[in-house]
């Protein structure tokens, strides 16, 4: 494994702590990663130094803070390969992101007896937006199912989305089977039915490189806080010609073109969904997360990753009584491997797994019906990152050991 | 390995509990059923009870979920059945203190029986939520709500 990654380590203060008198092994980056420190640094230098509201004041800090933050929305579109900044609009997080979406271009659009297609492994927040728009509208909503080893199943998406399905949803990586989705060819399929198609980019954008221009979606949504950027800040991307035929989703300051007593017109795209004073902070530090990002090198980071499953996947799946998830085997498996241990509900694991140091997630993984599509309650969860290494994946194996040992399965 | 710290908590007695609870069965006369989520980990607890001239005459749980939440209820129904109301919303409410920490006399936790034992659980902060589900449901079953 490249031995530059080893070096990475020390970007990031809190991995050097000890947890239960064990080394801190971080294994819960699908639900936040954590943060280097040229990116808590770059927080610091904002705040000490060009602190101000922006596009709306017309002194220098004013000036500053406003030129960083379209600075940032410039750096997005490139990272992403979008045709235009303008396409680029700040948000809270992903969430945030596709009920923007789902508030605006799904309330104008979805009609009564229209379809719209999600699949079975989306994140709930890919899933209720739509479900309840889908209530709200009676529309019916569909979804596509899974291969057996746990991949989407393009021959049910053929099948689902139809001439009478007006939007497609899906996650572009999944954030519990760890699998990429195909969503170049899904948007093909969506836009030949003339669908609008929207990708949850959430666990794909930290993890892969994303070529928006060529994987042709219409909208994209994902968080700064998984791609090592602060917490409360997001991006919705989407093709401007759609966003410009959009209502805003909120009224109030700087998202306006003027205001008169009974009527109001709206500021442009990007603007009119950009209402009240933004988290600029949060912008500035998202922007010098894609630095880092950026000088690591996306293509780097992903094969990094894939490197740490080839080695801890047939670890795993030579444990007794242990199931994974997903697909067995690594060729399309990105760094998040839920499992369970037969015999120990995924608390109980997670409880022990952080006794010798070890951060999982347990539960559902904000994917209910994922859950009961696999037939469980809930997995133990494990997701690797750049600081993460074989010492790391060594101490997980070590730790279910002792699990097992422990509960005696 | 740090492992050891982990029999603070799984005690042999909870860990019985948990493979052979008690009373993990649905009632024939039950006055009345409860369900209660606990919608961050997936947890759920059915817990039914026969109430007769205020006393709880059965009760039986059924649900999913992890080690502590499975023996907490399977405690809880060995320390509630044969007791009143009154009695079993006591315990409900020493039981709740315990696991964060008030302090009770020993006197107090003795009713608990069995279930006292999870006072361990304080010590693993994450997982108190496990401990008392049951008993929410029990203290809602029998008319108290969350701000009683």
């Amino acid at each position: 494994m490249d031995k530059s990654f080893q070096k990475i380590r020390n970007d990031f203060p809190i991995l050097n702590q000890r947890i239960n008198n064990e080394p801190l092994v971080y294994l819960d980056n699908a639900a936040t990663s954590q943060k280097p420190n040229q990116v808590i640094n770059e927080l610091v230098r904002y705040y000490q130094n060009d602190n101000a509201n922006t596009r709306r004041s017309v002194h220098t800090l004013g000036e500053r803070a406003t030129e960083e933050f379209e600075i940032a929305r410039k750096k997005v579109q490139v990272f992403l390969n979008a045709k235009d900044s303008r396409e680029i609009i700040f948000t809270k997080g992903t969430t945030d992101s596709l009920n923007l979406i789902a508030s605006t271009y799904g309330e104008e659009n979805i009609q009564a007896g229209d379809e719209i297609v999600i699949s079975y492994m989306e994140h709930h927040s890919n899933l209720i937006p739509w479900q309840q728009l889908a209530l709200r509208k009676n529309a019916v909503l569909k979804y596509i199912g899974l291969t057996k080893d746990g991949q989407l199943d393009m021959e049910d998406a053929r099948r689902k989305i139809t001439d009478r399905t007006k939007l497609v949803s899906i996650t572009h990586v999944s954030n519990v089977l760890g699998v990429t989705n195909d969503v170049k060819k899904l948007a093909i399929i969506a836009h030949s039915h003339n669908a609008v198609i929207i990708a949850d980019g959430a666990q794909a954008v930290a993890n892969i490189p994303v070529d928006l221009q060529d994987l042709n979606v219409d909208f994209y949504a994902f968080s700064g806080h998984k791609m090592m950027g602060p917490m409360g800040i997001g991006v919705l991307y989407g093709k401007y010609d759609l966003l410009k035929s959009m209502s805003p989703n909120q009224y109030g300051g700087e998202m306006i073109d003027s205001v008169k007593k009974y009527h109001s017109t709206w500021a442009d795209v990007p603007f009119k969904f950009e209402a009240g004073t933004q988290n600029v902070a949060g912008v500035i530090g998202l922007s010098k997360a894609i630095d880092y990002l950026n000088d690591i090198g996306m293509k780097n980071i992903s094969k990094y990753e894939n490197e740490l499953v080839k080695y801890i996947l047939p670890k795993l799946l030579k444990i007794e009584g242990l199931t994974v998830y997903g697909p067995q085997d690594t060729k399309n498996h990105n760094a998040v491997i839920s499992f369970n241990l037969n015999g120990i509900h995924p608390h109980d694991v997670a409880t022990a797994l952080d006794m010798d140091g070890v951060a999982v997630r347990a539960g559902h993984h904000c994917a209910q019906p994922l859950m009961n599509y696999l037939g469980v309650t809930a997995t133990v969860r494990a997701s690797f990152y750049i600081y993460n290494n074989q010492f790391d994946a060594d101490q997980l194996i070590k730790a279910i050991y002792d699990t097992k040992e422990f509960f005696n399965v | 390995m740090s492992l050891a710290g982990l029999d603070n908590l799984y005690r042999e007695v909870i860990l019985d509990h948990s493979k052979n609870p008690h009373h993990k069965h649905t009632l024939d006369h039950a006055t009345d059923k409860i369900t209660l989520k606990n919608p961050s980990c997936g947890d759920v607890i059915n817990l039914e009870i026969e109430l007769n001239d205020g006393k709880v005459t059965d009760i039986g749980f059924t649900g999913e979920g992890c080690t502590i939440s499975q023996s907490s209820a399977s405690m809880m129904t060995d320390a509630v059945l044969g007791k009143s109301v009154k009695d079993s919303l006591e315990m409900a409410h020493i039981f709740s203190d315990m696991v964060i920490g008030k302090k009770h006399s020993q006197t107090d936790l003795a009713k608990l029986g069995d279930a006292a034992i999870l006072s361990s659980v304080m010590k693993f902060p994450a997982r108190i939520k496990c401990a008392t589900l049951c008993w929410w449901a029990l203290r809602k079953s029998l008319g108290e709500d969350e701000n009683d």
